[in-house]
């Protein structure tokens, strides 16, 4: 591994995607990427009692999906990277200890499907671990209940809102040759421009993914041209726009290849205000459709930038704006694999 | 950076891209929405006056928890928090907004028992309204009273 830049991590000895598992809830497995998960659940609580189940069930299934489709036993596991958005990382938690693996919990809000394949890829390249399996859940009706109210409270939201999605996203890294490569990652800051609305999240995370792509390509030397995809996380409908404004002020044009999780998930009549967020949203687009069109050649450079709002009701009520961060990780198509 | 998303000018730069609220439709929809459920309210009134020979005025207690029946029965079955998306301050100001605050509480932290989760946190939303209406009950009927004293 070496340093590129300021803060660009590139893995000279290769890291390999073996597989990934996804698992989500009912309006994510109606819209328009509903071919690309591996399980579907038609109703929110997943068979489950609680949400709080709900949620352990989509990532115990995504990581098992991802195991079965990489042939591997979680006993050869090395490391287990995961996070959620509840309190204390509890989905998380909970499923490392049925998994019964070396585990290391993070947080990163929404941004932690990147964080965890970053910080996986570094493991596997620096041969600390043979495997490592990454993760990341959300919940609507969790994230709801964490961040805003009860699921039936009949509160009006504004447009600018965002809509958690429900589901979880796990992959397998290790240097095993396969057709999907992770090459490079760039490591985000945390970036405050002082809004301060829960439901604007967009606008919140926007700066976050300027300074994280615009990083990345003066570190790696590269322009948006070099990419077949530049995919964002959930800045939505309010936030992609400003993005790509900020970039295109710095001469950077992103908007021929820039594309958002949020926006890819659901079609533009499902009731998801501004489009999808939460963990999930990155994590499930990113393991099902993205990596399929890796697979199977229709992308072979993508940059992934998984954004997070790290909001906290308690200091959103104490008047704090809300912080942001992004983590950028490039994957490759590996050809002759 | 040029200086239209520098930091300090952020909040009013990003203005132009968040979509705008129609308060007109929105008052529209609260208006109509919360008129439909105070004659709802007036009918269930009419109702206990006809049938069970209620006076006027003893007609309002079953009136309000009747309405607040529905309402609940309503975010049980999910429907309350379509409506309020709809409906705005429309069905949030009626009492059946109240008990939708109430039961929707109830519901979400069932899971934590019915002691820590259901009775703690009823009120977690409809709390500050009861204080408020409290307090100001309380102040405005020092202010009746007193005024009644000296005038």
């Amino acid at each position: 591994m070496s340093k590129m830049g300021s803060r660009t991590w590139y893995f000279e000895k290769p890291v390999y995607i073996q597989a990934t598992g996804t698992s989500v809830g009912p309006l994510e497995g109606e819209g328009p990427l509903k071919d690309t998960f591996d399980q579907i659940h038609a109703e929110l609580h997943c068979g489950e009692n609680n949400w709080e189940l709900a949620e352990r069930r989509l990532m115990t299934e995504s990581v098992n999906a991802c195991l079965k489709k990489a042939g591997v036993d979680k006993t050869d596991v090395n490391l287990f990277l995961a996070g959620d958005l509840l309190n204390q990382n509890v989905t998380a938690n909970y499923v490392a200890k049925q998994l019964e693996t070396p585990f290391l919990c993070m947080f990163g809000a929404c941004s932690t499907s990147m964080e965890t394949l970053a910080n996986g890829a570094v493991f596997v390249n620096s041969g600390y671990a043979d495997h490592v399996l990454v993760a990341a859940s959300s919940h609507n009706a969790t994230a709801e209940r964490q961040f805003r109210y009860p699921t039936e409270y009949g509160g009006q939201k504004p447009k600018t809102a965002t809509f958690t999605v429900t589901g979880s996203g796990a992959a397998l890294l290790s240097k095993q040759k396969s057709s999907v490569r992770v090459e490079s990652a760039t490591i985000g800051k945390v970036m405050d421009y002082g809004t301060n609305d829960p439901f604007d999240m967009g606008s919140a995370m926007a700066p976050a993914a300027y300074d994280t792509i615009k990083t990345h390509l003066q570190d790696m030397g590269r322009t948006a041209q070099d990419y077949d995809l530049i995919v964002t996380g959930d800045l939505s409908a309010v936030g992609t726009p400003i993005l790509r404004d900020m970039l295109a002020e710095d001469g950077y044009d992103i908007t021929e290849k820039h594309s958002d999780c949020g926006l890819m998930i659901y079609h533009s009549d499902q009731p998801v205000f501004s489009g999808g967020s939460g963990c999930a949203c990155s994590a499930v687009v990113t393991y099902g459709k993205i990596m399929e069109d890796l697979k199977q050649g229709r992308l072979t450079k993508v940059l992934v930038v998984a954004t997070g709002a790290l909001m906290s009701p308690t200091m959103i009520q104490q008047k704090e704006t809300i912080p942001a961060i992004a983590h950028g990780v490039v994957l490759l198509r590996e050809e002759g694999s | 950076m040029k200086q239209s998303f520098d930091q300090k000018q952020y909040n009013q730069t990003i203005k132009t891209y968040q979509p705008k609220p129609n308060y007109f439709i929105n008052c529209l929809k609260a208006f109509v929405v919360g008129g439909l459920i105070c004659m709802l309210g007036e009918g269930i009134t009419t109702f206990y006056v006809e049938v069970f020979n209620f006076s006027e005025k003893d007609a309002g207690n079953p009136t309000v928890t009747t309405l607040i029946l529905i309402a609940a029965l309503l975010t049980g079955f999910g429907v309350y928090d379509k409506l309020g998306q709809f409906a705005g301050a429309g069905s949030a100001v009626p009492v059946t907004g109240f008990a939708n605050s109430v039961s929707s509480a109830a519901l979400e932290h069932k899971s934590e028992g019915l002691v820590l989760g259901v009775a703690t946190n009823l009120f977690k939303l409809a709390g500050s309204v009861i204080v408020f209406g409290v307090v100001s009950a309380y102040l405005l009927g020092i202010i009746r009273y007193s005024w009644k004293i000296w005038f």
